[in-house]
């Protein structure tokens, strides 16, 4: 507001849709004609459809802009049926992201958690030790995982039911790496039982970690109140997503 | 110095608050909002029963002010009512009062939710009659005739103990004919303005940008119509007015202060200058108070009505 040369980024712009690729039985990356260079990992945008609705969306990569969208409501289900071409309108990009530490890094990524820690994984490949986890309830859900190997990561798979990779919750593939790795910051997203269960044994470890909060978005600029995570009026929005919880002894 | 100010025998530290619809969503947002230097703190006005929302966009920043059309939702006053009590409890020990903002369908449901969050001990309840974007949904706002304004406002009045604020919509023709009916009615504070109507057109879509199409516009473009509002008032009425609209800072904040108003609310000064605006606002206002020569907000206040 009263920056006019921000003005045209503060309202919903137009993007036009320039790649699609199918991640898994109802996963689309969509490849956008915006190109943020500012923008970082665990940021978001607000994507429009109009006459639908306005959703926020972990930003996969920033110059051009890309986004993961899987079709579980009525505006996902929307941009699924989008072609080359076509458009859409994003506003971005908000919100605090992933303040990259020094040390190994350990990403892990629940269900749909995978966008801002790929984007992540990319940026911290200076020759750190990086190691993905990605959790989903059955091998179907699994996302990313030849993305992840084309970053050059050593992944983790963990599966619920058993189906791919390790049978369990993410923790199950965690636990053994915070052990060997005192030093790494990990580095979260996902449902919030997975984030709340992560800050625990982190905590409990003394292990930096930063987690990225999911909440109902509105204004997306720190006004409305929507999207309050906790006690403390803490906003997804503008104080988050990201919450930098440091070690309690260093 | 001293920015404390009284409004309706409620102690305020500083005549800065939270407007209603700004991050009063939650008992912690409120508390936030309180330490950074409120002077009071409005929570989200709540209903008789919850009130899903609009789909979104609803909240949008033009570049001159905000426009949002959030269609009130809220959980319902029996849900508020315990968010209300916790922050109370915690506004309480900072001395920062709290207004509870409440809004209904019907003159009977303002009633009720008066009663209701007046269980909860807010320091004041702001009775919003003039939400802009609801229109289609539960009729004409009362705030846009004297005699719906002062039939809510004697109910409301009826209901509860605790002094109420009747907040007044700009979209009228004569704002002083209508502060004069709900002051006539009991109204023991007014607030003016709320959010002007207004609409953005996308013009690549062709099509309103809200979903819900029109919505209520606040943030520095309003500014001059609230002065205007303050003004014509503080000349028609005798109870504490509460001046809101596109104050960002503290020569705003005067200016309101000067065309009459006792309080100043701030919402959408959030967006521009963060959650800590309304302390830094105080800090301003205190600051030019003192270099204009006045030892007090009361000192300036209804300074600019000139007779002729």
């Amino acid at each position: 507001m009263l920056h006019l040369d921000d003005k045209a980024l503060s309202l919903p712009q137009v993007a036009h849709i320039v790649r699609l690729e199918n991640e898994n039985y109802r996963t689309k990356t969509f490849t956008l004609d915006v190109h943020w260079p500012e923008a970082y990992p665990g940021q978001f945008l607000m994507a429009w459809l109009p006459g639908v609705d306005e959703k926020p969306f972990s930003l996969l990569s920033n110059d051009p802009v890309q986004i993961s969208v899987a079709a579980v409501g009525r505006f996902s289900r929307q941009m699924h049926t989008l072609s080359s071409g076509d458009t859409v309108w994003v506003r971005g990009p908000l919100g605090h992201g992933y303040q990259p530490q020094s040390g190994p890094m350990i990403g892990v990524a629940g269900g749909y958690g995978v966008s801002p820690l790929h984007f992540l994984a990319r940026r911290l490949g200076d020759g750190r030790e990086r190691h993905i986890i990605i959790g989903a309830r059955t091998a179907r859900d699994l996302l990313f995982r030849e993305k992840f190997r084309a970053a050059g990561v050593h992944l983790h798979v963990t599966t619920d039911d058993g189906s791919a990779g390790q049978h369990g919750f993410v923790t199950v593939a965690l636990l053994p790496l915070l052990e060997r790795l005192p030093t790494a910051t990990v580095y979260a997203c996902g449902p919030k039982p997975m984030l709340e269960a992560l800050r625990s044994l982190c905590q409990e470890r003394n292990i930096a970690c930063q987690l990225s909060w999911e909440s109902y978005i509105r204004c997306g600029f720190g006004v409305c109140g929507s999207c309050a995570v906790g006690k403390d009026g803490w906003l997804a929005c503008k104080d988050g997503p990201v919450e930098v919880i440091l070690p309690a002894r260093v | 110095m001293t920015l404390q100010s009284d409004c309706c025998g409620v102690y305020f530290p500083n005549p800065i608050v939270l407007a209603s619809g700004i991050l009063g969503t939650e008992a912690g947002l409120l508390v936030r909002v309180a330490r950074s230097g409120a002077g009071g703190v409005t929570s989200k006005s709540a209903s008789p029963r919850h009130r899903t929302r609009h789909p979104n966009p609803t909240v949008l920043d033009w570049g001159y002010g905000l426009i949002n059309a959030v269609g009130l939702a809220n959980p319902g006053v029996a849900a508020e009512a315990p968010i209300l009590r916790a922050a109370k409890a915690e506004l309480q020990r900072l001395g920062v009062p709290l207004i509870a903002s409440i809004f209904a369908e019907t003159v009977a449901g303002f009633a009720f939710a008066a009663e209701t969050v007046g269980r909860a001990a807010p320091d004041l309840i702001e009775v919003n009659i003039s939400c802009p974007n609801v229109g289609h949904e539960l009729g004409k706002p009362f705030a846009l005739e004297p005699e719906s304004a002062a039939q809510v406002t004697a109910a409301v009045k009826k209901a509860t103990e605790i002094p109420i604020i009747v907040k007044l919509s700009p979209n009228v023709t004569d704002i002083a004919e209508i502060g004069a009916a709900v002051e006539m009615a009991g109204a023991d504070a007014i607030a003016a303005i709320n959010s002007v109507a207004g609409m953005l057109i996308d013009i690549h879509a062709g099509r309103p940008i809200l979903a819900n199409l029109e919505g209520g516009i606040s943030g520095p473009a309003i500014r001059p119509l609230a002065v205007l509002a303050v003004y014509k008032l503080y000349e028609a009425v005798n109870v504490p007015i509460i001046g809101i609209g596109g104050v960002s800072t503290g020569a705003d904040a005067l200016e309101m202060i000067m065309a009459g108003a006792t309080l100043v609310g701030v919402g959408s000064a959030v967006r521009s200058r963060g959650l800590e605006a309304l302390g830094t606002i105080a800090t301003e206002l205190d600051a030019l108070l003192a270099e204009l020569g006045y030892t007090s907000p009361d000192d300036a206040r209804g300074i600019a009505h000139v007779t002729s």
